[in-house]
């Protein structure tokens, strides 16, 4: 230029944050919704992760308590000679502890119950403590001949101290009730509570015998010098070889944090579904906000003022409103978290100490900016290219935005989902899935709001009356919101029911078949030489033997020739470790059951023992150890090798509550091998199960009851907990869903407005004005939240399919409760809207709206 | 006498899907410092379109505009956003105050702009020069259409401009507030020596102007001179 006009004009960045407030202050009651699609978005996010990182704390915290010691060596089987070496080694173990499920009676009520006897000898705990009530009992049960009893059980079955519980064939005074111990898992906890006794008691139970399913850990302190990861890396391997494991406390927190993690991970992608729904009301909120603001914007720009620096006015106050919003929101998201203990308490081995970590804090408030300015970009565009004709009432297209410029918007905002959610799940599969799921759903919903407003423009209804005409020309006409209004309530529907059939898929997949003939009580390791007196009590009650199912334990010793332990030395070797440590529980039959189906191969029921035994594996046995029908395995049944091959392939399902098995033998193999049996019946009532149990309890103290009706209880118990916190955060995506409805509809409010005044002012009545807007609201209610919820029944019968693998039938609740209601909801927020028209004179109306 | 403005062989034509509408068609006429200047001409003779071209609001598609010894035709949009604000000042039928921001802030905007450090003290000064200084923490919406218009007064003299651009400045005023601003708006422009193009169908009012010019069709009709006449 060759005057002396610079190309920016003089006001610098205090100016636009000037501007950017003295606008933004006076605008205040229109950012509110904006405000609230934001706060409510974050708080769900950084509830969830502040959660989930205070349990990754402390589990890292408190490893050492939750595993009473610095590390473990553990094995299913009294520790060898080999294994002794080792752990002399090491200066011997400083405890020592062995376990077992075992049923227990009380005899001051008769009754009986599965635990999980835990016998100790040594200091432990080291760390941590045993909690118990007397506290004195943590310290006496050792020398005091006695048994300290789960806190839930001394309650359950009125057991005070001093009664007493039978252990196998002794029985002992309860010195108190244990309310925590470490090594003590929550979940199995509920099914298999502790009895804990002293270790030299153990033997005088007589539950001590092959077959029964025993645990020996051996407890060490660490000198403070220790590498414990150096030890796991060098001592652990030869232990593979000899059955047994160590575990250090760094370890075994790392897997539970993970564990956990994964929980995580699940419900932060469901609060991530909220902020989600939250950008699109910011979205939704901002496009109102600067359409309102494009006038201004032209005056601005007849002042002087460039596209930059109006563009920067409106980030800078939709970023100050982002953060602001983040700070809310963060705030809320740190107090909601205070929740999560209350109802999550009972998953968690240790009482939560729940701090306010750092990073979600962060995240909470760079969310809050970014997600706003990301998602308010694309309106915002519109401030960059409005004409300042504008103000001279010259009409141009001010949604002309350049085209690259809106791809550019929409590839981050994708790139941003993608981004985000593989953080969160650290999986790029499942989030490429996950953006993939938003893409399609969005698209379908979008596609289906194009494809009615075409179809109703094409096939007009000319004949209707004149309000149902005119309330459906309001779905196509322009500056319609149809599109809008049918993504936010699509979306809304779409995951409440989602949400909804998943629960209905998780606690389906857990009721038992209410069959008379199906087995609800199941008998394990019952002796061979009990096996006919155990059947013989059952059936002289009048119940029937469902099963008697013979299992022999057996280890892996080849596998197509490799020994397992040159297996475990090829790191190159992709055979899953599990396949080389585990003792296989084995059957042999001479036919398929129902829960099976042969997927490979060819199904041999018999075969003699000389020759190389054709045996049946299940479909992941396979897979881990990179089998196929034909291969060869070897088995080591307690000193003897088993030759066989590989004929046929089986898929098991392994959701059935009934005995399954990787491994099935022929019959005419195994019969004379070292086995004990898993017998089942069907008991009609609880009186007559609780009757059996006392009994079978005090003829045969080594054989484990389990009753499956109480198992399903306990698994009840579990998911209505998990279905708590999954509806806790789905009230989050509900409420962010109305107040996008609420922006939407917002969205049209003015130019509704003016249209029922002139209607109004040509002498329409309330009702029909009343009327027009109802069932215009009607059309979107019924097609948003139908197509939602139809959307939801083809991606939850794909989750059953793919992810459950299970079968799914749909409930009608989405249908007859939440079609239904999300109408009626969208049509009270439109019919709210239009309050003013039907009680006020339309010039008041169109003075006070236009302002 | 040097020329403010320079039209030379201006013309613009709008497309509405295949049809072409040619608004404005060889319009030339100069604009000499410190003239009043008045554009008249019935509805949908170019007018308004005119007075955006030659405010820089917009590109002609022939011919060439120089406004204070700029050509407008070579500006980049944002450049000729910085000549408005530094030589420019606008009256609109509508009045066009910022409805988020108080008469002050208003009237402060167009100083603000240009880095100035008395905005706010400038800015009372007119406030009071046009009788409103006691409102000024009013916004828009709390004060009359004479009073809005005379806020944009005070804010459309507030950055000295060298010309200053009026589209139909009483059009939504009535008669007698419409006078009052009028002569508000002469009274300031002769202190001030500043150049004022009118666009008006105000007839007595163009007739206040030193010229006028009358469009029909998008072509001139009469470029006079009311002295000389």
């Amino acid at each position: 230029m060759s005057n002396n006009l610079g190309v920016f004009s003089k006001a610098g960045v205090r100016w636009l944050l000037k501007m950017a407030w003295r606008d933004g202050k006076a605008s205040g009651r229109r950012l509110f919704l904006f405000m609230a699609s934001i706060v409510l978005g974050i708080a769900a996010v950084v509830s969830i992760q502040s959660f989930s990182d205070n349990l990754k704390q402390n589990i890292a915290l408190q490893s050492k308590a939750l595993m009473g010691a610095d590390f473990i060596i553990d094995s299913r089987q009294p520790a060898n000679e080999r294994v002794v070496e080792i752990i002399d080694s090491l200066g011997g173990a400083d405890g020592r502890e062995v376990n077992f499920a075992s049923m227990v009676a009380f005899p001051k009520s008769g009754a009986t119950k599965l635990v999980r006897v835990r016998g100790i000898e040594g200091g432990f705990p080291f760390y941590g403590k045993l909690e118990t009530e007397p506290l004195s009992a943590a310290k006496k049960y050792q020398d005091g001949g006695g048994a300290l009893v789960d806190a839930t059980v001394m309650l359950q079955f009125d057991l005070n101290v001093g009664d007493s519980i039978k252990v196998g064939e002794i029985t002992l005074p309860i010195l108190g009730a244990l309310e925590s111990a470490p090594g003590d898992n929550a979940i199995s906890s509920s099914v298999a509570p502790s009895v804990i006794v002293d270790y030299g008691l153990v033997q005088g139970t007589g539950l001590l015998q092959k077959g029964s399913r025993l645990e020996y850990n051996y407890y060490f302190v660490a000198d403070a010098n220790t590498d414990l990861n150096k030890l796991d890396k060098t001592i652990d391997p030869i232990l593979d070889a000899e059955n047994a494991d160590l575990d250090t406390h760094t370890s075994t927190s790392q897997r539970l944090g993970r564990r956990y993690e994964n929980v995580g991970k699940f419900l932060n992608l469901v609060a991530f579904i909220a902020l989600l729904l939250g950008c699109v009301g910011i979205a939704s909120s901002v496009h109102i906000y600067i359409k309102e603001k494009l006038r201004s914007v032209a005056v601005l720009k007849c002042l002087g003022a460039t596209r930059k620096q109006t563009f920067l006015i409106y980030l800078i106050q939709i970023a100050g409103m982002g953060l602001i919003g983040g700070i809310i929101g963060t705030i809320a998201g740190l107090l909601l978290q205070q929740v999560f203990p209350l109802f999550l308490q009972s998953f968690l081995p240790f009482e939560v100490q729940l701090s306010f970590a750092v990073q979600p804090i962060i995240m909470g408030l760079l969310l809050g900016v970014f997600m706003s300015v990301l998602f308010a970009l694309l309106p915002l565009l519109g401030t960059w290219y409005v004409s300042p004709l504008q103000v001279l009432r010259v009409q141009e297209d001010a949604s002309l935005r350049s085209r690259k410029a809106t791809v550019l918007v929409l590839s981050a905002i994708m790139l941003f989902i993608f981004a985000f959610s593989y953080w969160l799940l650290d999986n790029l599969r499942f989030a490429l899935a996950f953006v993939a799921g938003i893409l399609v759903t969005f698209s379908i919903l979008g596609g289906i709001a194009v494809l009615f407003m075409k179809g109703i423009k094409r096939y007009f209804p000319s004949s209707w009356g004149f309000l149902a005409r005119q309330s459906l020309l309001n779905l196509f006409r322009p500056n319609n919101q149809t599109m809008v209004l049918i993504l936010a309530i699509g979306v809304g529907a779409f995951l409440i029911s989602t949400l909804y059939f998943t629960k209905d898929i998780l606690l389906a997949k857990a009721t038992l078949e209410k069959q008379d003939q199906s087995p609800n009580l199941i008998l394990l390791d019952v002796q061979t030489a009990q096996k006919e007196s155990v059947a013989k009590s059952i059936t002289l009650k009048g119940l029937p033997i469902l099963d008697n199912i013979p299992i022999i334990a057996m280890r892996m010793q080849r596998i197509n020739g490799r020994s397992v332990d040159d297996i475990r030395l090829d790191s190159t070797s992709t055979i899953n470790q599990w396949i080389l440590n585990h003792e296989f529980r084995v059957t042999y039959r001479d036919s398929l059951v129902s829960s099976e189906n042969l997927v490979a191969g060819e199904w041999i029921g018999s075969a003699s023992p000389n020759t190389l035994i054709p045996i049946s594996v299940a479909e992941n046995v396979a897979g881990d150890s990179q089998v196929v029908v034909g291969d060869s395995l070897v088995f080591n049944v307690q000193g003897v090798l088993m030759n066989t091959r590989v004929a046929s392939i089986r898929a098991v399902d392994w959701s059935r509550m009934q005995p399954n098995f990787s491994i099935v033998f022929p019959s005419g193999v195994l019969e004379n091998a070292p086995q004990f049996h898993v017998l089942s019946t069907n008991v009609p009532n609880r009186t007559a199960s609780a009757e059996l149990q006392r009994e079978l309890v005090g003829k045969f103290p080594n054989v484990t009851i389990i009753d499956l009706r109480q198992v399903l209880v306990i698994i009840e118990g579990i998911l209505d907990k998990i279905s708590w916190v999954i509806n806790f955060m789905a009230f989050f995506s509900i409420l962010t869903g109305i107040i996008v409805l609420i922006g939407s509809v917002r969205t049209s409010k003015y130019q509704r407005i003016k249209e029922s005044v002139l209607l109004r002012t040509l002498g329409a009545k309330s009702a029909q004005i009343l009327k027009i807007t109802a069932l215009e609201y009607l059309y979107l209610g019924v097609l948003g939240s139908g197509i939602g919820i139809l959307l939801s029944l083809i991606s939850s019968l794909l989750l059953a399919k793919w992810v459950f693998e299970t079968t799914f039938v749909p409930s009608w609740v989405p249908f007859g409760l939440l079609l239904p209601g999300i109408t009626i909801l969208v049509l009270l927020i439109g019919l709210g809207n239009s309050r003013s028209v039907l009680n006020s004179p339309p010039l008041e109306v169109l003075r006070k709206e236009g302002s | 006498m040097t020329k403010i403005l320079n039209v030379r062989n201006l013309g613009k034509i709008y497309t509405s899907g295949s049809k072409k509408l040619t608004v404005l068609d060889d319009i030339s006429f100069d604009i000499t410092e410190g003239d009043t200047f008045a554009i008249v001409g019935p509805s949908g003779s170019g007018k308004t379109t005119l007075l955006g071209l030659c405010a820089g609001l917009d590109r002609p598609d022939s011919g060439s505009i120089e406004l204070c010894g700029v050509s407008l035709t070579s500006l980049s949009e944002d450049e000729r956003a910085v000549l408005r604000n530094q030589k420019v000042g606008f009256i609109f039928q509508d009045f066009q105050l910022l409805p988020t921001l108080t008469a002050l802030e208003n009237v402060s905007v167009p100083m603000e702009l240009q880095g100035s450090k008395n905005a706010s003290k400038i800015a009372i000064e007119l406030l009071d020069k046009v009788g409103l200084a006691d409102r000024r923490h009013h916004y828009p919406s709390q004060l009359s259409g004479g009073e809005q218009q005379r806020v944009a007064l005070a804010r459309a003299f507030s950055n000295t401009p060298a010309i200053l651009f009026a589209d139909e400045p009483t059009g939504n005023l009535d008669e007698e507030t419409g006078e009052k601003v009028v002569q508000l708006l002469f009274d300031l422009n002769k202190d001030a020596g500043t150049t004022l193009v009118i666009v008006t169908h105000d007839l007595d009012l163009a007739k206040r102007n030193q010229h006028i010019l009358r469009l029909k069709g998008g072509k001139i009709l009469v470029d006079e001179n009311t002295l000389v006449s």
